[in-house]
């Protein structure tokens, strides 16, 4: 379960402006490892007529699918949480060798009033793994700045070829609870 | 260490791209992209020199968006292996003109020989079958090497997965293009796509 940390006691429409983004840059293979933080986008894919949801069994599945995606034609983006971007590290070498637009969305844990310390290392090293790995990193801290972020994160990933990664903070998400 | 009735590598892989038309090939980090080279460069040969365990979700990528065209994964056994969660997610996919081979040779060739978990215990059929890829078999004769090229170009019956026993002798290094930019852009230039 999933406390709103930050924000009204609604649910969230985040996930929705994302799709909607995602929809409008003709995004078409969308490979993920779920996480509570992206459910409700993943619905939305797995009901759309025009995205694929491809579950995978460990992240770097998914940036070798987004390169052969590219090379037949098509779009994608990978969903994963923090912890997911460990898995990566090596495959992320493609992106700069093959050259194929990459745009990941990160679910953040490991901050943000995080309860579970194993969630910590990952999520405190993401933002620098990317970075080294030579993709840029934007962040969403709240529902309002969301649109904006994807427009300019899917904008330069699929326009200008820019491996981008955009980390869905807990702030926003909503720091995990635990109850007995 | 050289068993009896093992196929030839280089053999295997020109029986299965002879006749290849329209089919997309990719050939895993390995001596497996320097067979589909000595088969023949082509437009539509993918040579992978890095991203060890990517070679079959690579073909998944490429034959969901382009389901009308064969994609054939040639890749080894140690590359396989640590993709080896890529069966599950193709066994889910089902990908229908999604094809791979395993060159099965129980080593990792590259690095000096040593021995892989096939040569021992792990069974790549059995694993793709247990994943959900029904067509799965292992190979042992040219004759099943010359029906499986055949089967590869039905995209309407896939995915399929044959583990073909090779011998593991060293053949002469045949080296594709190491520019992955070119490699890609090459591709998608001969399916009809302009620069971004």
């Amino acid at each position: 379960m999933h406390a709103r940390a930050d924000a009204a006691d609604t649910a969230p429409n985040w996930p929705d402006d994302i799709f909607a983004t995602l929809q409008r840059f003709d995004v078409r293979q969308v490979p993920y490892v779920p996480d509570a933080g992206h459910s409700r986008l993943i619905q939305h894919v797995l009901g759309s007529s025009t995205m694929r949801g491809i579950p995978l069994t460990t992240e770097e599945e998914g940036v070798a699918l987004l390169a052969g995606a590219w090379t037949g034609g098509q779009r994608g983006v990978l969903l994963m949480q923090s912890s997911g971007v460990g898995n990566c590290i090596n495959m992320l070498s493609l992106i700069p060798i093959l050259r194929f637009p990459f745009l990941t969305l990160v679910t953040m844990r490991g901050e943000w009033g995080e309860f579970n310390p194993w969630q910590v290392p990952m999520g405190s090293t993401t933002q620098g793994v990317f970075e080294l790995s030579g993709i840029k990193v934007l962040r969403a801290s709240n529902a309002a700045e969301v649109p904006a972020v994807l427009e300019a994160a899917a904008g330069q990933a699929y326009n200008a070829l820019t491996p981008t990664a955009v980390l869905l903070s807990q702030r926003l998400i909503g720091a995990k609870v635990f109850t007995k | 260490m050289s068993k009896a009735n093992l196929l030839d590598r280089r053999q295997v892989v020109s029986a299965l791209l002879a006749n290849r038309k329209d089919v997309v090939a990719i050939g895993g980090l390995g001596a497996s992209t320097n067979d589909i080279t000595a088969a023949g460069d082509h437009a539509r040969n993918f040579y992978l020199w890095g991203g060890m365990g990517g070679a079959a979700m690579i073909g998944l990528g490429l034959a969901l968006a382009q389901p009308k065209l064969p994609v054939l994964v040639i890749t080894g056994d140690g590359e396989m292996l640590m993709g080896m969660g890529s069966l599950a997610t193709i066994g889910l996919q089902k990908p229908s003109n999604l094809s791979i081979v395993v060159l099965d040779n129980e080593a990792y060739g590259e690095t000096g020989g040593q021995t892989s978990h096939t040569s021992a215990t792990a069974d790549l059929v059995g694993v793709a079958r247990a994943c959900g890829i029904g067509d799965a078999c292992a190979i042992s004769t040219m004759a099943e090497v010359e029906a499986f090229a055949k089967a590869v170009h039905d995209v309407s019956a896939g995915p399929r997965f044959a583990n073909v026993k090779i011998d593991s002798a060293n053949v002469e290094r045949i080296l594709p293009s190491r520019d992955g930019t070119y490699i890609v852009n090459r591709i998608r230039g001969d399916l009809g796509f302009q620069p971004i």
